[in-house]
């Protein structure tokens, strides 16, 4: 599989605070990457840069072979993103929040398109309910039918699942693998909860203080730093990563 | 540009008034409320004998116009701020949306709100003091777009100083406005003005445009350098502002504004 995202030498600096630290790495086409970090270690910065929301102090992104700063329309067009901490307008109802995230992406055939996500993510009785009254799954799961819209080739997740109780959460990554197996589509991930990460991710990314320190599928990261589960593998990284 | 992501835009404004009678009270309400203060002083004006008379036919005219300028400057920026306000701003800015795409939006629904809350006025004007707007006769259509224009281009600019300096700064959307008002000439002749401010009135294109529609009245008359001087001003404000709206936003990216404001 061709690379569909490659990231060189990417840093972001802010006045003296050294955020990303020239890091580099691709993603296959069709790969589900999880990138980890403890809190503060540049993951959403790395996004941030990624969906073009902050500008890199130094190093390039392109997205299907071509390069993030001259192509910006053409690559957020078959992009798109849901955070666990961003909602969509509450009040909006679901079905105007998604027809105006549909005119954006420029989504052809928008009713039926909009139908189709409301009945993947089980939102079709709720269409007419606003966005701020929806509980915290169906606000996820609007969330990732908003990110769904436009049948994207890249879909970036900032903790799709946090907050969520263990079912809602469950429904979600099962929403997410039926998606992902009928799209051929390419996640990038971000979650602290280090299960998931393992049920999902075809290969991690572990980054600390802006630096990629780990990089491989979840059992060559265990066997590399001796740890049976990803969980006590994130928190040896994290530790040796402190040590002088 | 793509028209639209300009549509999309618009419809996520106005859909919010298909079934929120608050806000389209607040279209209405304050300019009626401003119409009937200002309407009943001409009103008792119009009754003294004198000059006192003269100005007061002048008053509505001049609020009327005077609320083009505030309407399509409230249009601007403070549809802007329902984006932070529903945290939304980043969700807009991972889209192929452009700054210019959703300047053109928010643009375009100022435009929708300030022609609603103006005819409205005209209206109210019309059935409860006999003011004709239509009076001021051909002048009034390029007096109007001066207005917009101007409006916009202190909207944007007010956007952008929210966009550098958060919500709280959101203040200077309402403010605005309301601080170039005493400087524009709108209720009396700029010479009333102290010879410093003078200057400061004459660099605003809104000072022509008030100045103009009194001219208007006193010789019937369009006053060509006048418009003249409002357009060429509103060009040059508009050029500023988009210039300083682009460098905010560049400089939004470089900072992280946008995700500071969620």
């Amino acid at each position: 599989m061709p690379n569909i995202i490659e990231v060189k030498n990417l840093t972001k600096r802010f006045d003296k605070t050294l955020a990303v630290n020239h890091i580099n790495f691709s993603v296959r086409e069709g790969e589900i990457l999880g990138f980890l970090g403890p809190n503060g270690a540049g993951k959403t910065t790395t996004i941030q840069m990624l969906l073009g929301l902050l500008e890199p102090t130094r190093g390039s992104i392109a997205m299907f072979g071509k390069k993030f700063s001259q192509n910006r329309e053409a690559i957020l067009k078959q992009v798109n993103f849901s955070s666990a901490y961003l909602t969509l307008p509450h009040n909006l109802t679901i079905q105007e929040a998604l027809t105006v995230f549909g005119l954006l992406y420029e989504v052809p055939n928008l009713k039926k398109t909009i139908n189709e996500v409301l009945e993947i993510f089980e939102l079709k009785d709720f269409r007419k309910k606003l966005c701020g009254k929806l509980s915290s799954g169906q606000a996820a799961r609007l969330n990732l039918a908003k990110a769904f819209i436009n049948h994207p080739r890249i879909v970036f997740l900032d903790e799709p699942t946090a907050s969520l109780d263990p079912v809602v959460a469950a429904k979600i990554r099962k929403l997410l693998l039926d998606f992902h197996k009928r799209e051929k589509l390419t996640i990038f991930y971000t979650s602290h909860n280090m299960r998931e990460v393992e049920q999902l991710s075809d290969r991690i990314i572990f980054i600390d203080k802006g630096m990629i320190v780990a990089q491989g599928t979840a059992d060559q990261i265990k066997s590399r730093v001796k740890q049976r589960d990803l969980e006590h593998a994130f928190i040896k990284l994290a530790e040796n990563h402190d040590e002088p | 540009m793509n028209l639209t992501r300009v549509f999309a835009i618009i419809v996520r404004h106005l859909y919010l008034y298909q079934r929120s009678l608050p806000r389209l009270i607040e279209i209405f309400y304050w300019p009626t409320l401003d119409l009937l203060l200002w309407g009943f002083v001409a009103l008792y004006l119009s009754n003294i004998p004198g000059e006192a008379a003269r100005v007061a036919s002048l008053l509505v005219g001049a609020l009327i116009l005077y609320d083009v300028f505030l309407r399509s400057t409230l249009g601007v920026s403070v549809t802007f701020l329902e984006e932070p306000w529903t945290r939304n701003l980043v969700n807009l800015f991972v889209s192929p949306l452009t700054t210019l795409e959703y300047l053109a939006g928010i643009i375009a629904v100022s435009l929708i709100k300030t022609t609603a809350a103006v005819v409205a006025m005209a209206l109210l004007g019309w059935l409860l003091y006999a003011f004709n707007i239509l009076t001021i006769g051909p002048a009034l259509v390029p007096f109007i777009i001066a207005l917009l224009l101007f409006g916009w281009a202190s909207g944007i600019f007010a956007t952008a100083i929210i966009l550098r300096y958060g919500l709280s700064a959101e203040i200077l959307a309402w403010g605005l406005a309301f601080l170039i008002q005493p400087l524009s000439a709108v209720y009396y002749p700029v010479t009333v003005l102290p010879p410093a401010l003078q200057y400061i009135a004459y660099a605003l294109p809104t000072t022509y445009i008030f100045e103009g529609m009194r001219l208007v009245r006193d010789t019937g008359e369009i006053p060509i350098q006048h418009l003249f001087w409002a357009f060429g001003l509103d060009a040059i404000y508009l050029a500023l502002a988009l210039v300083f709206f682009g460098w905010i936003f560049t400089l939004a990216r470089r900072k992280g504004l946008l995700m500071q404001m969620e």
